[in-house]
């Protein structure tokens, strides 16, 4: 199967999106941004690659709904080998650099750090195939609140202290997410396979799902055009002319999936950008913040931090407002430091926080305003619009500075609008045979091992 | 200026000025033990031939401001203003001036410049000028004449306005400046020196039209901010501006023969892409990383507004050896800054139309009220009669921390992006109207959530 790929290379995550020739979406692929911009671009292509898969898998068991319930849990477990192939790759870095430390307290902590490693390990299986919702699928996030919770256990008990340990993972996930390996697709698949063997139920499911990997892996995925784009698009390892501007393709995801926007607002980690677009998409005005990111991503992940809970945590307990408190600072750190003042007065945490959310809408309503304003129909995008009372807001304020009959449009994949535009030029590249080289991380196929 | 000689290709035209300019340094230089007086004005309704006319040596705030930030001494010079109680949210130019004349006033040839016998405020739509003179009043304790000269609301001007001007320059401004030089203004002197003002004039206006050729063969911006050099500052009115400017014609004759695009200190552009007119102030801290996001993506300012601020030559004024005070005059309450919104909508829409731009950018600069006041608006309006597509991108004069590089490349790229996009496939369907905002900006309040 021929395809193209768009890669969105955002400050905090790196999105891609696959396509075939037809312009039919095969697969979103999604990881955390990193200092490795070439990793990252890896990584989130091979996701869409996998997703992909996955997307041939649900139509190869189209006609069978007895095998297709299992394609869930068949996801869940590969996420979970996949997870414990990079969890044997943290544990030999830690060895690995502990073999060539100097220190004194050297087999303390490297019996530690197996401790903890071999908790994690013993725990994933839960983590993945318990049917409990997963605050990260990144691996950091999960490697990292396991390994840090493990170690503040040992430090507990006096046996080994905290704070060398847990500098022995941040030290060793720089490299374990900046180096980059092949993913093979298959054997994961079987190991997958034979958890799902072993699971109740499964039996009569089990000969039809490895039939359906067996053909799937088979067939072959090539990409014939890559455009790449997002804050850290200058340096992407692309050719000049595979880089398309961040805006250009927001506007353009969004006006694919919403064909009546003319308005977009995509809030992502550190920018807001305010777009109209035509009829068919093309950009014909934009505003973006300048400057200072207060009012973006970032700022609602600080106020998460000083508040010790997740950034998805943050919205649906601002839901429970009763009012929205006046949040006055403009600056992300100075908003912190209100955010304890007005705590310690004995302020509820759901109302600052109904605030600070308010106060971040005003600012992309200002942004809008800007643009040009709010015509038929407002697109929210960016990880932003992942937050239910952003969201809220956001309606809010549209009706009352636009009126009732604005439709405001939120979809689930609206973080991929970005990486979605690219590969909408992507096409336009390849129908128009100006296709640039492909850059190595896609040439070079060792990065996915089909079969 | 003299540092962009330094920084690469040059042409003949370009030595030239750099030559005039280390002389005019000189001379300020050495002006006191060589018993000339100095008076210090702003570029926009500078009244440079009655200066010469009367042997004074001019001196020019915001070149001093702009040349600071050219050689990257502005941030120490405007940290020094605001340790000496200036706001950040002064303008910077002022502040690098004041910083400047605190850190000793090394001007940028690297000699001392003469403290001014007079201040001669030529007052033309910026507020701040009247605010930063009181400022130099206080630093210098010298006399201080002002030339008040009324804005031009309408786009017009009228023979009052005119005759309130010219009863100013006769009544304070030319009494002011006797009493300075110790003689009195032969009139024969400044109706030769206007004479030459005209004829430099009609130079730099065929230098401007020839951005109707394709390429054309100036960026009006970038290269534009070099070609008003000696006219905007100490040289009009001169022979040697005269000569520079035929000169600089000659040049840019000789590159529309050879179908030459611009000269950048990257060399000349390889293709011209995109023909754009530019609307507000450049930033001069990053000045080359500035014109470097447009040339090397091959975009051309075919026309400018800032190039304009010291005079406004190419819709038809001249100064005049006939009618030398109405002249001056006119040439006062013509210069951009002066403008009201109107008439700067009018003179943009006639630069996009003339020089077929594809697109209409905004720089607006953080530090100027008067430039950046409108601004969205005018970009709207402008959208509207011209249905060229506008951008925006946000910086400063001369403060480099108001300078985002990944932020202003970032926009400038999406920009001329999105000017390619809509070249590729042709102008969309119209837009479909737009509601205005009930409010333009909703207010913070602490009301109950439904």
């Amino acid at each position: 199967m021929r395809s193209v790929i768009g890669i969105d290379l955002g400050s905090t995550t790196t999105k891609a999106v696959m396509l075939d020739e037809q312009g039919e979406t095969l697969g979103f692929g999604i990881t955390n941004s990193r200092s490795n911009y070439e990793v990252a671009c890896a990584v989130a292509r091979i996701e869409a690659r996998t997703a992909a898969r996955f997307g041939m898998l649900e139509r190869a068991l189209a006609q069978d709904g007895n095998a297709r319930v299992w394609l869930g849990p068949l996801r869940d477990a590969f996420r979970l080998e996949l997870f414990m192939v990079d969890l044997a790759d943290l544990r030999h870095t830690i060895e690995g650099h502990l073999a060539a430390s100097q220190r004194p307290d050297r087999k303390t902590l490297d019996a530690a750090a197996a401790h903890v490693l071999d908790v994690i390990a013993a725990g994933a299986a839960d983590g993945f195939l318990g049917g409990a919702a997963r605050r990260s699928d990144f691996f950091r996030d999960i490697a990292g609140a396991g390994f840090v919770a493990e170690a503040e256990a040992l430090a507990r008990s006096g046996r080994v202290a905290f704070e060398p340990l847990v500098a022995l993972y941040d030290r060793a996930i720089l490299d374990v997410e900046t180096r980059l390996r092949p993913r093979d697709t298959r054997a994961l698949l079987d190991r997958a396979l034979d958890r799902i063997r072993a699971m109740p139920g499964a039996a009569g499911a089990a000969d039809t799902l490895a039939w359906a990997v067996a053909h799937v892996t088979r067939q072959p995925i090539e990409e014939v055009a890559v455009v790449g784009t997002g804050y850290g698009r200058q340096t992407l390892p692309f050719p000049k002319a595979a880089v398309r501007s961040e805006i250009l393709c927001h506007g353009r995801g969004a006006h694919r999936v919403f064909p009546d926007t003319r308005t977009v607002l995509d809030i992502g980690g550190q920018d807001t950008k305010a777009i109209q677009v035509d009829g068919r998409g093309v950009v014909t005005s934009f505003q973006m913040n300048d400057r200072c990111a207060a009012g973006c991503g970032r700022y609602l992940g600080y106020i998460a931090d000083e508040l010790g809970l997740g950034l998805h945590e943050l919205g649906p307990l601002a839901l429970g407002a009763k009012k929205a408190i006046k949040v006055n600072s403009t600056c992300t750190v100075f908003a912190g430091a209100e955010l304890r003042e007005r705590l310690s007065l004995g302020q509820r945490r759901e109302d600052i926080l109904a605030g600070l959310h308010r106060a971040i809408m005003l600012r992309a309503m200002s942004l809008l305003a800007r643009s040009g304003g709010v015509r038929n129909e407002l697109t929210f995008t960016g990880g932003v619009c992942k937050n239910p009372m952003a969201t809220r807001i956001l309606r809010e304020l549209v009706d009352e500075n636009y009126g009732a009959d604005i439709t405001l449009n939120v979809h689930p994949d609206s973080i991929y609008m970005g990486a979605l535009g690219a590969a909408l030029f992507s096409l336009d590249d390849l129908a128009a045979g100006t296709v640039p080289e492909l850059p190595s991380f896609v040439t070079s196929h060792g990065t996915e091992v089909a079969s | 200026m003299t540092e962009h000689a330094d920084a690469g290709a040059r042409d003949q035209s370009q030595l030239t000025q750099k030559r005039m300019l280390a002389e005019h340094f000189d001379a300020l230089a050495h002006a006191k033990e060589r018993g000339r007086k100095i008076v210090y004005t702003f570029v926009p309704g500078n009244v440079t031939e009655l200066l010469g006319a009367l042997d004074l040596l001019p001196v020019l705030p915001e070149i001093n401001a702009l040349q600071s930030g050219m050689r990257g001494r502005s941030v120490g010079y405007i940290a020094e203003a605001e340790k000496a109680g200036h706001s950040k949210d002064v303008c910077t130019y002022v502040k690098c001036d004041v910083g400047m004349l605190r850190s000793g006033n090394i001007g940028p040839t690297g000699q001392r410049l003469p403290e001014p016998d007079l201040l001669l405020l030529s007052y033309t739509g910026c507020f701040t000028f009247m605010k930063w003179f009181e400022i130099l009043k206080q630093e210098y304790d010298c006399p201080v004449v002002m030339l008040h000269v009324p804005y031009q609301t309408e786009g017009t001007i009228t023979p009052e306005m005119r005759a309130y001007v010219v009863s100013q320059l006769e009544r304070n401004v030319i009494p002011a400046l006797e009493k300075v030089a110790g003689r009195k203004l032969d009139m024969d002197e400044l109706a030769r020196r206007l004479d030459l003002s005209a004829r430099a004039e009609e130079d730099l206006v065929r230098v401007w039209e020839s951005a109707r050729h394709r390429p054309s063969p100036i960026d009006g911006y970038f290269g534009g901010v070099y070609y008003v050099g000696p006219i905007f500052s100490s040289f009009r009115g001169t022979e040697e501006a005269v000569r520079y400017y035929r000169e600089l014609r000659a040049e840019v004759d000789e590159r529309v023969r050879q179908k030459k695009g611009p000269m950048t200190p990257d060399g000349e552009v390889p293709e011209e892409k995109y023909r754009l007119v530019v609307e507000g102030p450049p930033n001069w801290t990053s000045f080359h990383d500035f014109w470097r996001m447009f040339s090397k993506e091959g975009a051309t300012v075919v026309s400018s507004t800032y190039t304009r601020v010291g005079g406004l030559y190419d819709t038809g004024f001249r100064h005049d050896a006939r009618r030398p005070l109405e002249s001056l005059a006119d040439y006062c309450l013509g210069c951009y800054t002066n403008l009201g919104l109107p008439a700067r909508l009018d003179l943009l829409e006639r630069y996009v139309k003339t020089y077929e731009a594809d697109g209409f950018l905004v720089n607006s600069v953080k530090s100027c009220n008067s430039f950046s006041v409108g601004q969205l608006l005018m970009l709207r309006k402008l959208e509207e009669r011209t249905g060229v597509p506008g951008g925006f991108i946000e910086s400063d004069l001369v403060d480099p921390r108001y300078f985002g590089k990944a932020n202003i490349e970032n926009r400038v790229q999406s920009f001329l992006q999105m000017l390619e996009t809509r070249r590729r496939l042709g102008p969309g369907a119209p837009l479909p109207e737009r509601k205005e905002a009930r409010r333009s900006l909703p207010v913070l309040d602490e009301r109950g959530l439904p």
